[in-house]
């Protein structure tokens, strides 16, 4: 029974982002002040579930080796819709929620139809439509404001019992409830076997157009349960470009970090999770050794090439230099 | 048959027709509806000076569509435009404290930094094999980091020269503003270079198979390089020129001409896949966005539908001939 050899081979990518994320985590949390508290790690939680909501969003696309430029504004949007209609009574709230992850939906469904119907290239449409979100999360709400049902969020974003921050336990309950049976599903194979080759995909008789549908579907999704868990933290709306251009950014170097190649086909949700708790834990590791704030944005960045610039020493297993340009 | 040629041949609509570029016809389509639907908004839209004026705004975005163009062209994408064009401003502004000397060559030392940080996205794309689209944004944040970095202590000299100034507001020569001439010159050097050199067919060819490229004797490498080279010069440049257009340096002055310089090279017709597209559609492509923006800031609206038209225009003109082909091999 070799079986777990392939398996291990076919989780590398996730299993090395787990590895370094626990590892950063270690000294980060061995170098606080607090130690490893519940609080700690609530608010690494809290801050790292955010984007990790994101770059599963991200993933989505970049496995139909697609890219999504308006995760960013999609969260925004959702966040802004959130701040009006997640209040009031307990049927009403849960009302707001279905809503806002139905906005997400159909931002994600309306990039897919664009993508696969209007024939666009990703990278344009979702830039274009990203631009169309942000203008309606700035007519939602254009000055900061607004309101959330407070028990949902504080009950969301607090700790459960034994200290186990609840923020986690949601994202850990999505993962269950929707990554893993759409990784198994015929769905998810079709998602990856476009990304790797959508002309090969097409050839065997994969429904590519509707796979890639519901790669970018399950990203707004993914945004708007990023956009509800903005919501909660800050308890209000705000229509922050700036904001919605840092998460499409990061959401992408949160994927890159959790080995989800963006040329299609490979990585997993997982993976990115853990790229985006990465991601978050450089800033936090900064702020720990007391680096002079104004070294962070610098360091983040040099941090960052130099884990894309990792992935360069296959290069140096490659015999025939036509391999090259692949 | 002797008899077929001497005759001169007959005057044929259909091939002169299908020699002109579909995309970039219909972007100067579009350019003419919007001008259209421009004045009917203003009267003096339609005037020569409000448009030289649009030209000489649209200059700066055309240099970072330009560099990001060859960058396309090869297939790959340069997202560190916004901080690049920043660190061209700030590091020209900052030579201009150094006393005369210092002010005398502040522009070539905008470039040469926006160079470098080409150079390196160069060495990371084209020898690293690392993504470009990740790549470069790492060094949109590296870049991001040395300019908060010096501008967060102190406050440098960040005031622009008189020379940047004449060049982005000025109008020295038969009063069409510098920043126009200017883009005519790199037009027209960016056309003969894409043309007529063995460079740009290297950059055609690279974008449409690196393999057969490399196979057929090009150096790929040192030609993926060079181009990025080229796009943070004039990413830089584009810089120097806003910052003369707005007197000074500022943190994130080159954030609002990343997407812009993108749509403009897409609408101008150019594949995002590489190998394909002409520099006549990204002068479309500038243009038409440039109007755009002055059409949606003329018209007395929310900030919020501005963006909501901006974004559906985009997707529309996409639409009406960006289209890829239906999978079908």
């Amino acid at each position: 029974m070799s079986d777990w050899r392939y398996r291990v081979a076919e989780h590398r990518s996730t299993l090395l982002a787990a590895l370094v994320f626990v590892a950063m985590f270690a000294i980060y949390v061995g170098n606080h002040s607090a130690g490893f508290s519940a609080n700690v790690v609530q608010t690494a939680a809290n801050k790292g579930v955010l984007l990790a909501f994101l770059a599963i969003a991200q993933t989505f696309v970049v496995l139909t080796s697609g890219i999504d430029l308006s995760v960013g504004a999609m969260f925004i949007l959702t966040n802004c819709l959130a701040s009006w209609i997640v209040v009031g009574s307990a049927a009403m709230t849960a009302l707001g929620v279905a809503g806002v992850l139905l906005a997400g939906l159909v931002c994600g469904a309306v990039n897919g139809a664009i993508v696969i119907f209007g024939r666009l290239q990703p990278i344009v449409a979702t830039i274009a439509s990203g631009a169309v979100y942000f203008g309606i999360a700035l007519a939602l709400r254009p000055n900061p404001g607004g309101d959330v049902s407070s028990d949902l969020a504080d009950m969301l974003t607090g700790q459960l019992w034994g200290g186990i921050p609840a923020s986690l336990v949601v994202l850990f309950a999505v993962i269950l409830a929707i990554w893993l049976p759409f990784r198994r599903s015929s769905l998810g194979r079709a998602v990856y076997a476009v990304g790797s080759s959508e002309v090969a995909a097409y050839m065997s008789g994969v429904a590519t157009r509707r796979a890639k549908f519901a790669a970018y579907t399950l990203s707004g999704l993914f945004a708007a349960m990023g956009g509800l868990m903005l919501t909660f933290f800050t308890y209000s709306g705000e229509a922050s470009s700036a904001n919605a251009a840092t998460y499409t950014l990061n959401s992408i170097a949160a994927v890159v970090l959790g080995g989800v190649s963006l040329f299609g086909g490979t990585g997993s949700a997982v993976g990115a999770i853990f790229g985006a708790l990465i991601f978050r834990t450089i800033n936090d590791l900064l702020f720990v050794f007391d680096l002079d704030p104004l070294w962070q944005p610098l360091f983040l960045g040099i941090v960052l090439l130099i884990s894309v610039c990792i992935g360069s020493v296959r290069l140096l297993r490659i015999r025939n230099r036509l391999d090259l340009f692949g | 048959m002797s008899q077929d040629q001497a005759k001169p041949a007959p005057f044929r609509l259909a091939p002169v027709l299908r020699s002109i570029d579909p995309a970039i016809a219909t972007a100067f389509a579009c350019i003419v509806a919007l001008l259209l639907v421009g004045s009917l908004y203003s009267s003096n839209f339609l005037s020569a000076d409000y448009l030289l004026q649009q030209i000489q705004v649209g200059s700066f975005l055309a240099m970072a569509a330009t560099g990001m163009m060859i960058v396309v062209l090869l297939g790959q994408i340069d997202l560190s435009v916004p901080w690049v064009m920043t660190v061209g401003a700030m590091m020209s502004t900052a030579a201009a404290g150094w006393g005369p000397v210092g002010s005398w060559c502040a522009i070539p030392i905008g470039i040469l930094c926006g160079m470098l940080f080409g150079l390196v996205n160069g060495i990371g794309v084209a020898y690293l094999r690392v993504p470009s689209m990740i790549f470069t944004l790492g060094t949109n944040a590296v870049a991001q980091g040395l300019m908060i970095m010096r501008t967060g202590g102190a406050a440098p000299q960040d005031m622009a020269t008189a020379a940047m100034r004449t060049l982005a507001t000025g109008r020295v020569v038969a009063d069409i503003p510098n920043a126009l001439w200017i883009w005519m010159l790199i037009g027209v050097s960016t056309v003969f270079l894409l043309r007529r050199t063995t460079f740009g067919r290297s950059v055609y060819a690279i974008g449409n198979s690196e393999r057969a490229a490399y196979l057929s004797g090009s150096r790929t490498r040192r030609i993926t390089v060079l181009a990025f080279v080229m796009s943070g010069a004039l990413s830089a440049f584009g810089g120097v020129l806003l910052a003369g257009y707005s007197t000074k340096a500022y943190q994130g002055m080159g954030d609002p001409y990343l997407l812009p310089a993108i749509a403009a090279v897409v609408l101008g017709g150019t594949s995002i896949l590489g190998g394909r597209g002409t520099y006549l559609g990204t002068v479309a492509g500038v243009i038409l966005i440039t109007l755009l923006q002055s059409i949606l800031s003329i018209m007395q609206i929310d900030e919020s539908i501005r963006q909501i038209v901006y974004g559906l225009t985009i997707i529309l003109m996409l639409l009406l001939y960006g289209r890829s082909a239906i999978l079908r091999t």
